[in-house]
C-alpha cells in the first residue's frame, strides 16, 4: 500500500479501483448487493402473498396517500442523482465538491426518513398499528426494512464524510466512498419497487 | 510508510483470538465443527437407544423432541457447514496460489458469528429451554403459540451464524475472481476450488431467503406480528416456502465441497488427472443453477396442486443427470489409473456407491404422487442421511485425511485410520439402510417411540448397533488425532504426490504461504512443473517484501454483541425475580446495548485503518533455510 500517498494529478481516474483492496472491495459490495436483492425479494414476496388479509384494518387503498409518497419518491431519486454527482467529483478529484454532493445527499436521505416517520405515525393513527393484521406486519417489515436501510445510509455516508475531512481523497477513501454510493443506488432502486408494488398497485388494487 | 508502524504480532491464546489468517482460522473452524459434530453425535446416539426396542422410556418424549431439533439444526449448521469452511479456509487460497483471502478481517468475523451462533443455540441447554420444533422449524409449531420458548434460541442463533456464513461465502467469491495467481485461469482450477466458489454463490442468493423467514418468526414471537397467524390473515405456508428457499439450495451447498474433495483425492490417489474435468465443472455449475429449482420438492403433501408438483419432480428428476456425470467421471478417473489405498481413498471409494443410494431414494422421493407415500416416514430419514453422511461425512473424513499434514504438519495414522473407515462405513451402512425398508413398512419419523410387533423390532435395534459403531469409529479418529498431535512435526511438503499447488509449499505452509506467487502453467499445476523434471514452481515474481494485515480483537467482540442483542431481545418479556434485572430486559436496554456493542465495531473498523505490516525479504530469506 505504499502507493497510498501519491499526490496530485498523478492520481488515477477512477482512484476506487487503484489498489486490489479497492477492486475486492468493490467487487465483495456487488456480490453482497445480490444477497440483498434476495433479501427484499423475499419481504416483497411476503408482502404480496398477505397483502389482503387486512381483517379489520384499513385496506390499502384507503390508508395511503399518494402525494405525500411521491414527494418522498422525488426526494429520494434526487438523492441517487446527487450521490452520482459525488462519485462524478470524487472522479476529478475534486475533494470539496465530493464532501458538498455527499453532505447534499444525507440531507435528502434525512429528508425522506422525516417523511416516512410522519406516513407511518399518520398510518398508526387510522389503525393501521405493527400487530393489525398479517398485511400491516407485512407492509411495516417491507417499508421499515427499506427505513432502516436509509438510516444505515444516512449514518454511513456521514461517517465517511469525516473521514474525507480529515484524511482527504486517497486510495483508502476512495473505494469506501465508491461502494456506499452503490449501497445508496441500491436502496434507491428498492425504493422504486416499493413505490409501484405497495404504493401504486395498492391505490389501482 | 507502512514501515512506521509497529508489528503487532501476538503469542499462545491471544494469536488465535485475534489471527486473521486463513490458515489458523481453518484450524479454528476444524475445532469449532468438530465440537458440534460430536455434540450433535450424542445427540443422535441418544435418539437411537430412545429407539432401540419398542416402548422404552429412557427418554421422556418432550427431550426426544429437543434431541431431534438440537440434532438436525447442530449437524447442518454449526457440524457441516463450519467443516467445509475448515477445508475451504484450509485449502482454497493454496489452490489458488494466494497468500489469503479477500478479506482476512472478514474471515475472523465470519468465524466468530458461527461459533456464537452455535452458542447462543446450545446454551438452551443450560436456560433448560431447548428449541423442540424440528430442524425446519415449521409454524406453528414454532409459532408464539404452540412453540416453546426454546425456538427463542433457535431463531437467534440461527440468524447470528446465517451473517457469518454469508459474508464468508462473499469473502471465498471475490477471493476465487481476484485472487488467482498468474496463469491460473478458471479452467486450470483444481475442482475443490470450483465447488468452494459454486458453493459460496449458492450460500449467498440462499441464506438471505432463512434469513428473512428467522425474522418473520421472530417479529411473531418477540414482537406480535401476524405473518403466521392465521386468526389475522397469517399464511403457515409461507415460513415452507421461504425456509425451503433456502433449505435446498443448503442440501447443495453441503455436497458441492464433498464432490470437490472427492475429486482431488480421487485423482491423486488414482495417480491420474480428473476424468472430463470440464463436465465436472460444468456439472457442478448446473447442480449449483437446478438446486434453486427444486425447493417445493419438500412440500409435495401441502397441496400445492399437480402442476406445481410435477414441475417440481421433473425439476428434481433433472438433478440427477449432472450428478450422474460426476459418479460416472470419478469411476473413469479409477479407471487404468494406479490406486494406492490409503484412508483417504477408501473414504473417496466408499462415497461413491453410497451417494449414489441416496442419489437413487432422492429420484423416487422426487416422484411426487410416490412422495404421497414415503411423506415423513423414515424412509426420508434414511434417504437424507444417505446423502448427508454417505456424501458428505465421507468426503470430510476423506478430506480431513488427505489434507490434515497441510494443516497440522503432521500424518494422521493410517492403520488408525483405516479401522475408522471400516466402524465408520459398516456403522454408517447399519444404520440407515435398514431405515428405508422401515419407512416402506410404515415407520413414522420424529415418533419418540413405537408400539412392539409391527415388524419395526429388529431393524431398530440393528439402526441402534450400527450407530454405537460410528460413535466408535468417530472416537477412534478423535484418539488419531490426539497421538497424531504428540508426534514430531515432520510431514513432507508432499506426502501423497498431489498433482495441485497447495502440495508445492511447505507443511503447514509458512504464514504468507507463497513467498513468490507461482507462475501456472497448466491443470494440475504441480503435476505440470513434474512432469517436466522441475522441483518446485515456477515464481511469477521477484521476492519482495509481503504486506499482511493486522491481527484484531473486533471480530470477537462484534460477535459478542450480537450475542447479549439475542439473549436481551428473547427475555424482553420474561419474569425476573430482581426487579432492576427485568426493567432493563423489559425496556430493551440489554438488547440496545448488545447491538451498539455490534455496529461500535463497524464503526471503529471503518475510522480506524488497518495498516498491516511488512515480512522483509531477510525474513522470507532465513525462513525459507527451514523450509
Amino acid at each position: 500500500m505504499s502507493d497510498a500517498h501519491v499526490q496530485g494529478n498523478t492520481l488515477p481516474r477512477e482512484l476506487e479501483k487503484a489498489t486490489l483492496e479497492g477492486r475486492n472491495k468493490i467487487l465483495g459490495f456487488w456480490l453482497f448487493l445480490g444477497a440483498e436483492t434476495v433479501l427484499f425479494g423475499s419481504l416483497f414476496a411476503t408482502f404480496l402473498a398477505l397483502r389482503d388479509s387486512v381483517m379489520d384494518g384499513p385496506a390499502e387503498s384507503e390508508l395511503f396517500k399518494l402525494s405525500m409518497v411521491a414527494v418522498a419518491t422525488f426526494i429520494l431519486l434526487t438523492s441517487s442523482l446527487t450521490s452520482v454527482m459525488a462519485i462524478q467529483a470524487m472522479h476529478r478529484h475534486n475533494l470539496k465538491s465530493l464532501m458538498q454532493w455527499l453532505i447534499v445527499t444525507v440531507v435528502l436521505g434525512f429528508a425522506f426518513l422525516g417523511l416516512e416517520i410522519y406516513e407511518f405515525k399518520e398510518y398508526v393513527h387510522e389503525g393501521h398499528g405493527f400487530t393489525t393484521s398479517a398485511f400491516s406486519s407485512a407492509f411495516y417489515t417491507l417499508v421499515g426494512f427499506h427505513g432502516a436501510h436509509v438510516v444505515f445510509g444516512v449514518v454511513w455516508i456521514s461517517i465517511i464524510i469525516g473521514q474525507l475531512r480529515t484524511r482527504g481523497l486517497n486510495v483508502v477513501t476512495a473505494p469506501k466512498v465508491y461502494v456506499a454510493g452503490l449501497y445508496w443506488h441500491f436502496v434507491d432502486l428498492v425504493w422504486v419497487f416499493i413505490f409501484t408494488v405497495v404504493y401504486l398497485m395498492g391505490k389501482v388494487g | 510508510m507502512a514501515h512506521a508502524h509497529a508489528v503487532k504480532r501476538y503469542r499462545g491464546l491471544m494469536d488465535w483470538l485475534t489471527t486473521v489468517d486463513h490458515k489458523k482460522i481453518g484450524i479454528l473452524y476444524l475445532i469449532g465443527g468438530g465440537f458440534f459434530f460430536l455434540v450433535g453425535g450424542i445427540e443422535a446416539i441418544l435418539i437411537r437407544i430412545q429407539l432401540a426396542k419398542p416402548e422404552l422410556s429412557f427418554l421422556p418424549a418432550h427431550t426426544f423432541n429437543e434431541l431431534i431439533t438440537m440434532h438436525g439444526t447442530t449437524m447442518i449448521f454449526f457440524a457441516a457447514m463450519p467443516l467445509i469452511f475448515a477445508f475451504m479456509n484450509a485449502v482454497v487460497p493454496l489452490q489458488i496460489g494466494a497468500r489469503d483471502v479477500a478479506f482476512p478481517f472478514v474471515n475472523a468475523l465470519s468465524y466468530w458469528l458461527f461459533l456464537f451462533g452455535g452458542i447462543v443455540l446450545n446454551i438452551s441447554w443450560f436456560f433448560s429451554a431447548v428449541p423442540a420444533a424440528g430442524w425446519t422449524g415449521y409454524v406453528p409449531l414454532s409459532g408464539p403459540e404452540y412453540g416453546t420458548f426454546g425456538v427463542n434460541f433457535y431463531v437467534m442463533g440461527l440468524q447470528v451464524a446465517g451473517i457469518g456464513t454469508l459474508i464468508g461465502g462473499i469473502n471465498f467469491l471475490v477471493t476465487i475472481i481476484n485472487m488467482r495467481a498468474p496463469g491460473m485461469s478458471f479452467m486450470r482450477m483444481p475442482l475443490f476450488s470450483w465447488t468452494a466458489f459454486l458453493t459460496s454463490a449458492l450460500i449467498l442468493f440462499a441464506f438471505p431467503a432463512i434469513t428473512v423467514g428467522l425474522v418473520l418468526l421472530m417479529f411473531d414471537r418477540l414482537f406480535g406480528a401476524n405473518f403466521f397467524n392465521i386468526d389475522l390473515g397469517g399464511n403457515v405456508v409461507l415460513w415452507q416456502h421461504l425456509f425451503w428457499i433456502f433449505g435446498h439450495p443448503e442440501v447443495y451447498i453441503l455436497i458441492l465441497p464433498a464432490f470437490g474433495i472427492i475429486s482431488e483425492v480421487i485423482s491423486t490417489f488414482s495417480s491420474k488427472r480428473l476424468f472430463g474435468y470440464s463436465s465436472m465443472v460444468f456439472a457442478t455449475v448446473l447442480i449449483g443453477f437446478l438446486g434453486f429449482m427444486v425447493w417445493a420438492h419438500h412440500m409435495f403433501t401441502v397441496g400445492m396442486g399437480a402442476v406445481a408438483n410435477a414441475l417440481f419432480a421433473v425439476a428434481t428428476m433433472l438433478i440427477a443427470i449432472p450428478t450422474g456425470i460426476k459418479i460416472f467421471n470419478w469411476i473413469f478417473t479409477m479407471w487404468g489409473g494406479h490406486i494406492r489405498f490409503t484412508t483417504a481413498s477408501l473414504f473417496a471409494m466408499g462415497f461413491i456407491p453410497t451417494f449414489v443410494m441416496g442419489g437413487v431414494t432422492g429420484v423416487m422421493l422426487g416422484a411426487a404422487p410416490a412422495d404421497y407415500q414415503f411423506h415423513d416416514s423414515y424412509f426420508v430419514v434414511a434417504h437424507f442421511h444417505y446423502v448427508i453422511v454417505g456424501g458428505l461425512v465421507l468426503g470430510l473424513f476423506a478430506g480431513a485425511f488427505y489434507w490434515w499434514p497441510k494443516m497440522f504438519g503432521r500424518i494422521l495414522n493410517e492403520r488408525m485410520g483405516i479401522w475408522t473407515f471400516v466402524l465408520f462405513f459398516t456403522g454408517f451402512h447399519l444404520t440407515f439402510f435398514i431405515q428405508h425398508i422401515l419407512g416402506l413398512q410404515g415407520m413414522p419419523r420424529r415418533v419418540f417411540t413405537y408400539m412392539g410387533g409391527q415388524g419395526w423390532d429388529t431393524s431398530n435395534l440393528v439402526s441402534t448397533i450400527g450407530a454405537i459403531l460410528m460413535g466408535l469409529g468417530t472416537i477412534l479418529f478423535l484418539v488419531n488425532a490426539i497421538i497424531t498431535a504428540s508426534k514430531p512435526k515432520n510431514a513432507p511438503a508432499d506426502p501423497w504426490d498431489g498433482r495441485t499447488l497447495e502440495w508445492a509449499i511447505s507443511s503447514p505452509p509458512p504464514e504468507y504461504n507463497f513467498k513468490q506467487l507461482p507462475l501456472v502453467r497448466g491443470l494440475d499445476a504441480l503435476f505440470v512443473e513434474k512432469s517436466e523434471g522441475h522441483k518446485a514452481m515456477t515464481p511469477a515474481e521477484p521476492v519482495g517484501p509481503i504486506h499482511m494485515p493486522s491481527p484484531s480483537l473486533i471480530p470477537i467482540v462484534f460477535s459478542v454483541g450480537l450475542l447479549i442483542a439475542s439473549l436481551g431481545f428473547m427475555y424482553a418479556n420474561q419474569p425476573f425475580s430482581n426487579e432492576f434485572i427485568a426493567s432493563l430486559f423489559k425496556n430493551h436496554v440489554i438488547a440496545i446495548a448488545g447491538l451498539a456493542l455490534t455496529f461500535g465495531c463497524m464503526v471503529v473498523r471503518s475510522i480506524k485503518d488497518d495498516h498491516g505490516y511488512h515480512i522483509e525479504v531477510e525474513e522470507l530469506e532465513k525462513e525459507g533455510v527451514h523450509q
